[in-house]
């Protein structure tokens, strides 16, 4: 079978961000959306063919083959060389369905939304550059390669946070997100220089052949009680923290939200941030194989703390996009502990296959949810949910699609969350009773503060106003309609004959008790909910008062901003910058400069000698004479 | 030979003699008594030569007969330096050593 | 006239039509022949040295030997190899660039030309010799004219940058002429005769002692010029004080002359000097790296910026080196190479906001995006660039650093690399506090509406610099390929 003709997913947006970029000034609006949306159509209709054809035959022997096509780049030394090339296999192609889907629903959707403003052309070019990126990365078949993407991606993400760049909080926003994920990517590149010098190699295939160096002598060499390999993993995985908004790295994901709300549906809900899972899941062998899982219990961990922490804060805030961008954070954090309590073979790799369902459906429902918030925010001009209410009378389409994306969240039965989050519980439930407890708790928390927003959006009771709210256009309400078919009958791909560890697929099924404890957890949140937030009433304040303290460091996000800003600000560049260009002024040019000054001042001691006394010359004579003339006389005596 | 004196003791006289017109040299601050402190070299010069030839050398003639040189050559120099010291004067209008000091840094 | 006598030759033909010229606009168009002739031959000679590398695999190709001294065994003797080959295109570039740059400098232009072309005939001289005193001759000829072409046409406290620099660059060369001095009294080790020719010093089997005592002279000689830590102050007073296009040509291809001194003549004249010192320069270098980095993120006047950033991006080239394999050696040259481009693009850009806005502190500017898109554009594209993103050059370079410095198993080279490898994060604070600043936010001051776009040369200068950066960045293994082949004679004398 020839997939190499994948190349052209990537390429066709590259080609866009190229011609876009260049002649944005020139290319009339109405023109830039269609190319735009026509070339991802392009990469979209491409990715789900790729899709069909390698699920329904690109199995040999039972077992789904890798299909690989690259050519050198760059040669470092004689082993290491960074290829540029794609790589097909289970995740990659599911990574390209939803990249591809979210890519192009939000073309469509852009197009009715950013109407009338300025950079229209540029925010396509943009858009562009990102699913080039996006596709690179998830195609990539060596460490370079994805690490390249990497950087790519960060880059568009700042293009795109900072798009409304003359507005102070954006601009800021955008470097905090290039910084912290820069911070991280610093982990990243020691973790690949790490692997890849014992490893001798970057190549996805080598570093994961379960016959390979790797995964047969890992205990080799070893640093400080663990194998270097177990050092390079957690280090790379550093790199999976900070794109993927998992703790202590999250903090640039709620500011990001100054980005336009189709960016937010695309990056930081459906795809960029899902980059720290997805390569998890492509090191998956190495993960689970080095040092007895060892690197992989960190990542469940962290998952899960992230999880848990990331529900707890989205109940208290007021803006829609960082109620929507904590929940993100959450269900990543679902992701990573999915594949965290992960085993390999066969069915013990049901919390790999359910890490990557459960991305599919997320991807799905929480751009859905984004764009809902986007067709809101575009009709009553307002990101907070103290403006919102009773919106379900001036909004039918986009009340409908939400209302199903936040069922599909909660794990409502019957709904595509439904299925994806269940196989998460069954896996936890399986292998760490600790993060099956706190992953129940988070789903209830989940269900409650998503129908937290739902209520407070669409029912309550009704604002003033500017202007009546309007549903969205039709360019606008179409995707959101594709994207809440998709949260429903996503659900019932089988998920695991296509996508699991070993490429073995198995068959899955639904475990009842479970999910009757996730489907009860889940209807307490949203009745919860209803008490609480269908009917204006003060019950929330009176719980807010209540839970005191702990509510206000909810409310400002257990402050990890101000201590990062601390950190940052006042240690790093307030000492270390400051005592550096104070060094170098003072000290180090002071003493260049000295150096100048001193000969000056030896200059104006000699040149006294030159004093023009003739008195003074025949001294100097008659003495150097006698000096001469002892000399001699003592070397005659001698 | 002068009977009774050792030549050490003539020698001492003229190597006082000889300083006394180096320090001068060195200190006056008249340009005329300058050139007084060089006649006082020079004629000491001239006695240790006479000197010499005296007690050293009492058969020759040539001792005497340079320090007659020396005195031509001393009143030579003096014309000189007096010519360079009306000079200057012309163009400064003064005799001072430390008028004579701009050729300085 | 050989094929690269020419680049000495056409400069200075340039300088004498010069003097003829009348007014501006003669001289103008002249330095701009003159210059466009030069990069047309260095493009001309990469093709050349490529078919020539098919047939010939000497050291050097394109040489010739004159003697010009008989008595010191000085000649004129010259060729090149893949790394000469780069740094001349990267100088004619700089130096058209720089032309483009300056067309509307008005009191004494022709003077400025003048100057600027006799020290561009300098480094062309410098990278195209292969006898050590000649390369030296063109060493001072580069860097005399910078005290004049600071000195008179640059802003600020010029008189003092334009002192402090020229003085502290001659000490250096006071330094360097010892070292090499140095070198041609042991030349006849072996029992020959004393030479100043880099290839016949380099059969012989110079005395240890002697080696370690010259060793340190050479490379400070030449690391001062590279903007090494303790002796980099002379650099942001400089290129702050300076014009723009001396800025770019100084920064972007003087301060090669060190790096490039210390892999031709420092480290294969004096291999086992080398060997023992690099441990305490490469300690300087890795401190440099870091230093210069957040000495950046702490100043407030663009040039500044800049400068502190040269220094960190240039001490990375002589970590890369003092890291002695070959793929750090690959990774030194492309940054060396793209570095030259990235800081003569920052420079220009700076060039141009301060022509339009007469302040360079970050304070005071904003928002510059929306007035002047193009040059905005280019500016974050450049900083983005030098932060080191895939897709430019940079990336390219500083990767085959890292990943050459990183094959040192020992901790000390471990510790140093990683210390290296996180600048990349303080890079992107004070690029992106840089370009955040100035280039976006809100309009600072409302005159600022009014300033006038960028101009056709403006353009020309600014693309013809970033084009050689994307190219590399995107495609970079011909050139790696290249560059290997040549390091590789130079890499075995250390191994």
């Amino acid at each position: 079978m020839d997939f190499s003709y994948t190349i052209l997913i990537p390429l066709i947006p590259l080609a866009l961000f190229i011609v876009l970029g260049i002649f944005s000034k020139k290319i009339p609006p109405s023109i830039s959306g269609w190319i735009g949306s026509l070339g991802l159509g392009t990469s979209f209709v491409l990715s789900w063919y790729t899709a069909y054809t390698y699920f329904l035959e690109g199995k040999l022997n039972g077992v789904y083959q890798t299909f690989i096509y690259k050519n050198t780049w760059l040669n470092f030394t004689d082993k290491l060389h960074i290829d540029m090339g794609v790589l097909i296999d289970p995740i990659s192609v599911m990574m390209l369905v939803v990249v591809s889907t979210i890519s192009f629903m939000v073309h469509l959707y852009s197009r009715g939304y950013m109407k009338g403003d300025d950079g229209y052309t540029r925010f396509f070019s943009y858009l562009a550059l990102f699913s080039f990126s996006m596709f690179g990365l998830v195609l990539a078949t060596n460490l370079f390669q994805i690490y390249i993407f990497w950087e790519l991606v960060g880059a568009s993400s700042f293009l795109l946070i900072g798009y409304y760049y003359t507005k102070p909080s954006a601009v800021a926003a955008a470097k905090k997100a290039f910084i912290v994920t820069r911070f991280a990517d610093l982990g990243f590149l020691i973790g690949i220089l790490v692997v890849s010098y014992y490893a001798g190699t970057f190549d996805f295939q080598e570093i994961n052949n379960l016959q390979g160096s790797i995964i047969t002598n890992w205990a080799a060499t070893s640093f400080m009680g663990l194998s270097v390999f177990t050092w390079g993993l957690i280090l790379i995985y550093m790199g999976g923290i900070g794109k993927s908004a998992m703790l202590p790295f999250h903090i640039w994901l709620p500011d990001a939200m100054e980005g336009p709300t189709p960016v937010s549906a695309l990056i930081h809900a459906a795809t960029m941030v899902v980059a720290g899972v997805y390569l998890v899941a492509r090191l998956f062998p190495v993960y689970y194989f080095v040092e007895d899982g060892f690197a992989l219990q960190i990542v469940a961990y962290i998952g899960a703390i992230s999880s848990l922490v990331a529900a707890v804060i989205a109940i208290t805030q007021t803006d829609i996009k960082r109620v929507l961008a904590f929940s993100t954070m959450s269900q990543i954090g679902y992701m990573m502990l999915a594949l965290g309590v992960s085993k390999y073979d066969g069915h013990e790799g049901l919390g790999f296959m359910a890490s990557m369902f459960h991305l599919f459906t997320h991807a799905m429902f929480k751009a859905l949810l984004f764009l809902g918030a986007g067709s809101v925010i575009h009709a009553i001009h307002s990101n907070e949910m103290g403006d919102m209410g009773g919106l379900r009378k001036y909004m039918p389409i986009t009340h409908i699609t939400f209302l199903i994306a936040a069922l599909s969240i909660a794990g409502f039965p019957g709904f595509a969350g439904f299925f994806s989050k269940d196989e998460i519980l069954a896996a936890a439930f399986e292998n760490n009773m600790l993060i099956y407890i706190s992953s129940v708790f988070v789903a209830g928390l989940t269900a409650f503060y998503m129908f937290r927003l739902y209520f407070g959006i669409f029912w309550g009771q009704e604002k003033q106003y500017k202007h009546t709210p309007h549903e969205s256009p039709w360019s606008m309400t179409i995707p959101m309609i594709f994207l809440a078919f998709m949260s429903i009958a996503g659900g019932y791909f089988h998920f695991s004959e296509y996508v699991t560890a070993d490429h073995i697929p198995f068959k899955s099924h639904l475990d009842l008790p479970l999910a009757a404890i996730a489907t009860s957890v889940g209807l307490i949140g949203i009745i919860l909910a209803f008490v609480f937030y269908k009917k204006e009433n003060n019950l929330p304040e009176r719980f807010a008062h209540a839970f005191g303290v702990f509510y206000k460091w909810t409310y400002h996000k257990f402050y990890f901003d101000e201590l990062y800003i601390f950190i940052t600000k006042k240690v790093l560049f307030g000492v270390v910058g400051f005592s550096a260009a104070w060094f170098d002024k003072y000290i180090v040019d002071a003493s260049m400069v000295g150096i100048g000054n001193v000969t000056v001042s030896i200059s104006n001691k000699i040149k006294g000698l030159q004093s023009g006394k003739f008195q003074d010359y025949a001294m100097s004579f008659i003495g150097g004479g006698v000096v001469i003339a002892m000399v001699i006389f003592y070397l005659w005596i001698n | 030979m002068i009977a009774g004196i050792n030549i050490y003791e003539i020698l001492t006289l003229t190597s006082i003699l000889f300083f006394i017109g180096v320090y001068g040299f060195f200190t006056r601050e008249n340009l005329i008594t300058v050139l007084l402190s060089i006649e006082l070299i020079l004629n000491a010069a001239a006695v240790n030569f006479v000197l010499i030839n005296t007690y050293l050398y009492p058969d020759l003639l040539q001792g005497a007969i340079f320090s007659i040189f020396i005195i031509a050559l001393a009143a030579a120099e003096t014309a000189l330096a007096i010519a360079i010291i009306i000079n200057l004067y012309k163009l400064i209008y003064s005799v001072e050593v430390k008028d004579t000091e701009t050729m300085k840094y | 006239m050989d094929i690269l006598s020419l680049f000495v030759v056409v400069p200075v033909l340039t300088v004498l039509v010069l003097v003829f010229a009348k007014n501006l606009k003669q001289a103008r168009v002249i330095s701009l022949i003159g210059m466009a002739i030069q990069f047309a031959m260095s493009i001309n000679l990469i093709f050349a040295y490529i078919k020539e590398r098919a047939t010939n695999t000497d050291i050097m190709v394109f040489t010739k030997d004159v003697v010009w001294f008989e008595n010191f065994n000085i000649h004129y003797s010259i060729g090149v190899d893949a790394i000469s080959v780069v740094m001349i295109a990267l100088t004619s570039t700089v130096v058209l660039a720089g032309i483009f740059i300056s067309w509307k400098i008005d009191d004494l232009a022709k003077e400025f030309f003048v100057s600027l072309i006799v020290l561009s005939s300098g480094v062309f001289g410098f990278f195209i010799s292969t006898d050590l005193f000649t390369m030296f001759v063109f060493y001072e000829i580069a860097v005399i004219p910078m005290y004049l072409l600071i000195g008179i046409w640059g802003s600020g406290p010029k008189e003092n940058s334009a002192m402090k620099l020229t003085l502290m660059l001659m000490g250096a060369s006071a330094v360097l002429s010892v070292g090499i001095l140095g070198i041609y009294f042991n030349s006849n080790a072996d029992g020959g005769a004393l030479t100043f020719n880099i290839f016949e010093i380099a059969q012989v089997h110079i005395p240890e002692a002697a080696q370690n005592l010259f060793f340190p002279f050479v490379f400070i000689g030449f690391a001062v010029i590279g903007a090494l830590f303790p002796f980099h102050t002379w650099s942001p007073s400089g290129h702050a004080s300076a014009p723009t296009a001396v800025s770019m040509l100084h920064a972007g291809v003087l301060m090669k002359l060190g790096g490039y001194g210390v892999f031709r003549i420092a480290m294969y004249l004096l291999p086992l000097g080398a060997l023992n010192w690099t441990d305490f320069f490469l300690v300087l270098a890795a401190f440099g790296v870091i230093y210069g980095a957040f000495g950046a993120t702490m100043q407030k006047d663009l040039k500044y910026v800049n400068a502190y950033a040269s220094v960190s991006h240039l001490a990375l080239v002589l970590f890369a080196l003092l890291m002695i394999n070959k793929t750090a050696w690959n990774g030194a040259i492309i940054q060396s190479l793209s570095h030259g481009l990235l800081t003569a693009l920052f420079f220009a850009l700076i060039g141009m906001v301060y022509g339009r806005t007469h302040t360079r502190e970050i304070e005071k500017l904003g928002g510059l995006m929306k007035i002047l898109p193009f040059i905005g554009a280019i500016y974050v594209i450049t900083g983005l660039a030098y932060l080191g993103l895939p897709g430019f050059s940079g990336f390219v370079a500083e990767m085959s650093v890292f990943v050459g410095a990183f094959q040192h198993p020992d901790m000390f080279h471990r510790v140093l690399t990683i210390v290296v490898v996180s600048s990349i994060v303080v890079t992107a604070v004070y690029i992106l506090r840089m370009v955040g600043k100035i280039m976006m936010g809100p309009l600072s001051n409302m005159e600022y509406a009014k300033l006038p776009k960028a101009t056709w040369y403006e353009k020309t200068g600014l693309i013809l610099l970033m084009i050689p950066v994307v190219i590399i960045g995107v495609m970079p293994l011909g050139l790696s390929e290249m560059l290997k082949a040549s390091i590789q004679p130079f890499l075995e004398r250390l191994l």
